[in-house]
């Protein structure tokens, strides 16, 4: 079976702690993720997700805080801007936008935090490899 | 010390090749007026087949090396522009790609997203111009009777820069390049006559600072509210366009031209290329464009409304990477298995 490989950016405050919880509270989901864990989401730039899909990522998850707690202020709300532009760049290259998932997590949602991945993953599942492995100008002519 | 001489000759030999090509290129290396009198000066062109009646037969006779410096412009599409560049850097000591199709794709590098199945549906038979009921498409090779045939490059699916292809020794780039990055030729050509130390290889021609920094116009506040349309817009002549809400690739883009499109109130396109530092133009302008716009009010404003704000950007590949598809990380649209 196709075991998708997802890169996950989340916040040091908010998602990576409730991914934390997650763990703590023994609340299982897929070992298919790989975290990577950043200060802010708004440090998380266009060019690390675009990084993640020409490296062979099946999915890339993207965790901050909740509108209102970003420990920067605003650095989630220019997050939530930058996704968006990025969902219809990549889908203009041919690319599921459903490949890029942008949550909002609290420290205290261990539990949702362990249905996101597990739903995304299975989303991913389905959305099958990532097609940019057999594209791109390397294999392109 | 050692010398860095890479040509003992009193004249050096110069070719201009050409893969896809507007010829923009060529006319701007003839739009150096006297300046061209002072290259003939110090170069032999023994390849320019734009502007004088050479053969490849020509370019094919010289020894490997022969050619001190080479100007490389246009995309790489066919079979024929690929056996060009090739043939071209076997046959020179510096070989420069010249112009954003060489350096990044450029615009014929927008090819990438689409395919040459696209391409001729349309130009072949969708268009609506186009009578084509017998549905005739080019072939590569055309048999004229039992012993003779003629064929044609075949075209690539997809765009490539000259890098992809072989070693590039420096990139002049713009659409075309700047007057003054080309006039930059003659010192360079006098350099490798005198045996000066050479740019590192890998240098990009242009400013080391991205075009903002040579923009006259007046910043005050990088904060947008909604992208407006240039062509409609009223447009206060002093201050950044950027700020007024029109997309200008200022920010993520090489400085060089001395700001020559903005000097005339459009926007920047983004032609010189990705600026110093940053490695993919499109995503760096993604980034920039969602810092400044829809800031001010953000956290009252809904999921819609951040949508329909960014809506005002349209077309973003084709816009934030018109010049440097190919050249991107992601360069070009995934392809469906036929
Ligand atoms: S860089 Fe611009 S001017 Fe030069 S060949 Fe390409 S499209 Fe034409
Ligand atoms: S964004 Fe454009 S108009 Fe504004 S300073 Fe930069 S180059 Fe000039
Ligand atoms: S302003 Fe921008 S588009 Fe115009 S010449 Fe300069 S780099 Fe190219
Ligand atoms: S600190 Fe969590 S999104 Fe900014």
């Amino acid at each position: 079976m196709f075991e998708p490989k997802i890169i996950g950016f989340c916040c040091n405050w908010c998602a990576y702690a409730g991914a934390d919880l997650a763990g703590i509270n023994r609340n299982q989901y897929p070992p298919n993720i790989r975290m990577i864990r950043v200060m802010c989401s708004g440090t998380i730039e266009p060019l690390y997700v675009v990084k993640a899909f020409k490296e062979g990522a099946d999915g890339v998850f993207i965790g901050g805080c909740h509108p209102g707690d970003c420990h920067y202020q605003s650095g989630n709300y220019k997050t939530q801007r930058r996704i968006v532009l990025l969902k219809r760049a990549i889908s203009e290259i041919g690319l599921d936008p459903r490949r890029i998932r942008l949550e909002w997590v609290s420290a205290a949602e261990g539990q949702r935090f362990a249905r996101i991945i597990t739903e995304f993953t299975e989303e991913i599942r389905k959305l099958g490899p990532n097609p940019l492995k057999l594209s791109g100008v390397e294999n392109g002519i | 010390m050692e010398s860095k001489k890479i040509t003992d000759k009193k004249k050096l030999k110069l070719a201009i090749g050409l893969g896809s090509t507007c010829s923009g290129c060529d006319i701007a290396i003839l739009d150096l007026g006297v300046k061209l009198l002072e290259l003939i000066g110090l170069a032999d062109i023994v390849f320019w087949p734009t502007v004088f009646d050479f053969k490849y037969s020509d370019l094919k006779e010289l020894g490997d090396k022969e050619i001190d410096i080479t100007l490389h412009h246009g995309t790489i599409r066919t079979t024929e522009h690929e056996e060009i560049a090739r043939i071209l850097r076997k046959k020179s000591k510096v070989l420069i790609a010249f112009g954003s199709c060489s350096c990044f794709g450029g615009i014929p590098g927008l090819c990438n997203l689409t395919d040459k199945k696209q391409i001729f549906d349309a130009v072949y038979g969708e268009n609506l111009s186009v009578a084509n009921k017998e549905n005739i498409f080019p072939e590569e090779k055309l048999l004229i009777n039992k012993n003779k045939s003629i064929t044609l490059p075949h075209l690539f699916d997809t765009g490539k820069t000259l890098k992809q292809l072989v070693e590039v020794d420096y990139f002049i780039p713009g659409c075309p390049p700047p007057m003054q990055l080309i006039e930059g030729l003659i010192p360079l050509m006098k350099d490798v006559l005198g045996g000066a130390q050479l740019p590192e290889k890998g240098t990009v021609f242009g400013s080391k600072k991205t075009l903002c920094d040579e923009c006259t116009l007046k910043k005050e506040n990088k904060m947008i509210s909604k992208i407006v349309n240039p062509v409609t817009a009223i447009v206060d002549p002093e201050r950044c366009l950027l700020e007024q809400g029109i997309l200008c690739m200022g920010p993520v883009t090489r400085g060089g031209c001395e700001a020559r499109c903005i000097n005339v109130l459009m926007p920047c396109r983004g032609c010189m290329g990705p600026g110093p530092e940053t490695e993919d133009q499109g995503v760096k302008m993604i980034s920039a464009i969602a810092s400044i716009l829809g800031v001010k009010d953000e956290e009252n404003l809904t999921d819609q409304q951040i949508e329909d704000l960014l809506s005002g950007i349209k077309d973003i590949v084709g816009t934030f990477y018109r010049f440097t598809l190919p050249d991107a990380l992601l360069n070009r649209k995934v392809k469906e298995r036929r």
